[in-house]
This record gives structure tokens, C-alpha cells and sequence, in this order.
């Protein structure tokens, strides 16, 4: 499965949805699939995306929020899958794309390449539901099911280690920071 | 254990009055009373931290979503975040209110604190975080919101450093 065509199998399903992505390929393919002003791409801090996820999901409970991760970030920030789990907003949904790689940044493989099992930890952490993907119908399946579950989940979907040619954007970093948290206020407005 | 729960209080009043809603936190001595307060107020969301770096994250996620967070912190746990206060708070102008408790200074019996006591001010300097040393609890609650206020103005992070004497009645 292409990461690529794994967002473009799910996009009509978050695309309405808050969505927390990590930097470089990731951010850059949802980007070229279509930008939403509620799209965060977070460039930096790597591992942090799924704590920021967090914090929009107890700072906003009747929103979905989803973030989209991957092997290598989450190798970095294993704690949130724990710190996740205690809390477990039924509103967050958490996708990882596993190609085995830190694909960005000169292919090397991680440590899933040799057997560490994203989903069993997330599973041993307490994650109240966590499902795996091999395949676009699968993940397709898995997606629609969380968002409508009200509970936390997490999604390890396996995806080969190919990226885009680019990693560019036409977005500036402050640019999508204040159009994301104008967007999130004027969503709250309309709750109201 | 002599950390001062009048003084806590006065600590969490503030934040109170602050509209603090999210609260991230790891354990840690003088910070006991503080965390039992979050704990037990049904308006608060404590989260309890693996690590404090996760605490950035957070505190983020709830500022671009319009809600109010403090985290609260040793100064070693600041030390274990600086990464994500330069790249997320720093890099995309995130205010964060940090009640740091200054372990390592003046008055520390515990040799394993002082390296992180001497090392927390510079570090906080190199980043250009303002600092405040809270010692005083008449002017505390003022002096945490108007920490608060400069982190909202300048979109910055903020460290408020609890000292030993406001925290611990030897």
C-alpha cells in the first residue's frame, strides 16, 4: 500500500474532521490531496503530533480529531501512547503509517523494520482499540469505523517507504498555525 | 513532608483565576498539593505526563483550539523539553505558562538537584523566555496572570519559577 493513495482512501472521511499530521512526506502528500484551513501540519517536534492531538481532543470533546503519524515519530514519543490511553477521548483518532522507515530523512530504516510492533504497544499501553491495515479497503473500513465509535483508537497501516518527489508546500508554518486556530474558533462559534 | 499547602493553594487560586482548563503535569515534591488540587477540581483537566515534552504538545493542541493550560513542571522536566519549546512553542508562536519548581538553588540539601538548578536560568536566558521568581505569595496571583498576559501579547513561552521559599517550610 502507497501512503499516498492510503490518504487519498480516507481523505473523504477526514476531510471535515481536525486533522494533526507530522512533517515532511506525510504533511505534504494530505497537503497536495487538499488543503483544509482545520489541516495542522505540525513541521517540527518530531513524536509531538499525537500529544498536540491530545490536546485538541480534551480541549474540544465535540470535535473529531485526527492525527496522522508515523513509525519513526512514534518511535520518539512512545509515553503517548500511555498518556493517551489514560485519558482516551472517544474523539481522537490516531493513524499510523508504517513504511519502516524514516523516509524523510534519507530512508533509514526503524526499529518496526526489525520487529518492534507499533500495534502491540499501543495495544499494551491500553489503547482501547487498536486495529491494523494492509490494505486500502482495510484501512478504509477501520477509519470509518473509529470516527464513528466514540472511542480512542489507534491504526497501524503498513505503507511501502515511497514518498513525493517534493516535499514543498505553499503554506508558510505561521500562515497554517493562525488560519487552524482561526478556523478551530469559528467552529466553536458555530456549536455555540 | 513540608511543602506548603497554603502557599499551593494560593498557587492554584491564581491559576483558577487565570481560566486555566488543562493542566499538564509530572510528579514531583513540591508540586504534590498543586497536582491533588487539578486532581480534585471537577473543572480541570489534569493530564498526567510520561514525560514533560509531551506537555508542549498539549498546551499547544489547547491554545490553537482557544482553551487556557499551565504546565506544571520540575526545572528538570524543562530540561527534558527544551526540544519541543524551541520546535513547536518557539517555531510556531505558541504561549505556554510554565510553573517550574526550581530545584538546585539556593537552600538544595540534594546534591543530584544542583546541576539542573544551575543550568535552568542560563538555558531559560538562551531561549529568551522571561523569567519571574515567585517567592512572595501576597503578590502571586498578580504576578502569574500578568505572566499569563505576556505570554498571550507576545505569543511566547513564559517560566514562572516556584522558589524554595514560597514552596517549602523548612
Amino acid at each position: 500500500m502507497l501512503r499516498a493513495d492510503a490518504l487519498q482512501a480516507i481523505y473523504a472521511d477526514i476531510e471535515d474532521k481536525i486533522v494533526v499530521t507530522i512533517m515532511g512526506a506525510v504533511a505534504a502528500e494530505l497537503y497536495m490531496l487538499g488543503h483544509k484551513e482545520h489541516f495542522f501540519y505540525l513541521e517540527h517536534a518530531m513524536g509531538l503530533a499525537s500529544s498536540m492531538g491530545l490536546g485538541l481532543a480534551l480541549a474540544v470533546p465535540e470535535q473529531k480529531v485526527v492525527v496522522i503519524d508515523g513509525d519513526g515519530s512514534l518511535l520518539m514519543n512512545l509515553g503517548t501512547l500511555s498518556t493517551m490511553a489514560r485519558y482516551r477521548p472517544g474523539n481522537l483518532l490516531h493513524i499510523v503509517f508504517d513504511n519502516e522507515s524514516l523516509l524523510s530523512v534519507g530512508g533509514f530504516p526503524t526499529a518496526t523494520s526489525t520487529g518492534t510492533d507499533l500495534a502491540g504497544i499501543a495495544r499494551a499501553s491500553g489503547v482501547p482499540s487498536v486495529m491494523e491495515a494492509n490494505t486500502l479497503e482495510q484501512l478504509q473500513t477501520n477509519v470509518k469505523q473509529a470516527l464513528t465509535s466514540n472511542t480512542l483508537t489507534t491504526i497501524v497501516a503498513k505503507v511501502e517507504a515511497i514518498g513525493p518527489k517534493t516535499f514543498h508546500m505553499d503554506l508558510g508554518l505561521l500562515e497554517n498555525r493562525f488560519q487552524f486556530a482561526r478556523t478551530l474558533e469559528m467552529m466553536q462559534r458555530k456549536k455555540v | 513532608m513540608p511543602v506548603s499547602v497554603a502557599h499551593s493553594r494560593v498557587i492554584y487560586d491564581a491559576l483558577k483565576a487565570c481560566d486555566i482548563r488543562i493542566i499538564s503535569a509530572l510528579p514531583e515534591t513540591w508540586l504534590v498539593h498543586l497536582i491533588r488540587m487539578a486532581e480534585e477540581d471537577p473543572d480541570m483537566t489534569l493530564v498526567r505526563l510520561a514525560k514533560e515534552e509531551e506537555g508542549i504538545g498539549i498546551s499547544a493542541g489547547a491554545h490553537l483550539a482557544g482553551v487556557h493550560s499551565a504546565l506544571l513542571m520540575q526545572n528538570h522536566g524543562f530540561l527534558a523539553a527544551i526540544n519541543p519549546i524551541v520546535s513547536l512553542a518557539l517555531l510556531y508562536k505558541i504561549p505556554l505558562l510554565m510553573l517550574i519548581s526550581y530545584r538546585g538553588h539556593f537552600g538544595e540539601k540534594d546534591p543530584w538537584q544542583t546541576q539542573g538548578g544551575l543550568a535552568t536560568e542560563p538555558i531559560l536566558r538562551a531561549l529568551n523566555i522571561p523569567i519571574w521568581h515567585l517567592t512572595d505569595p501576597s503578590d502571586a496571583a498578580r504576578r502569574i496572570k500578568d505572566a499569563q498576559t505576556l505570554a498571550h501579547a507576545s505569543l511566547h513561552p513564559v517560566a514562572v519559577l516556584l522558589s524554595r521559599e514560597l514552596m517549602w517550610e523548612d
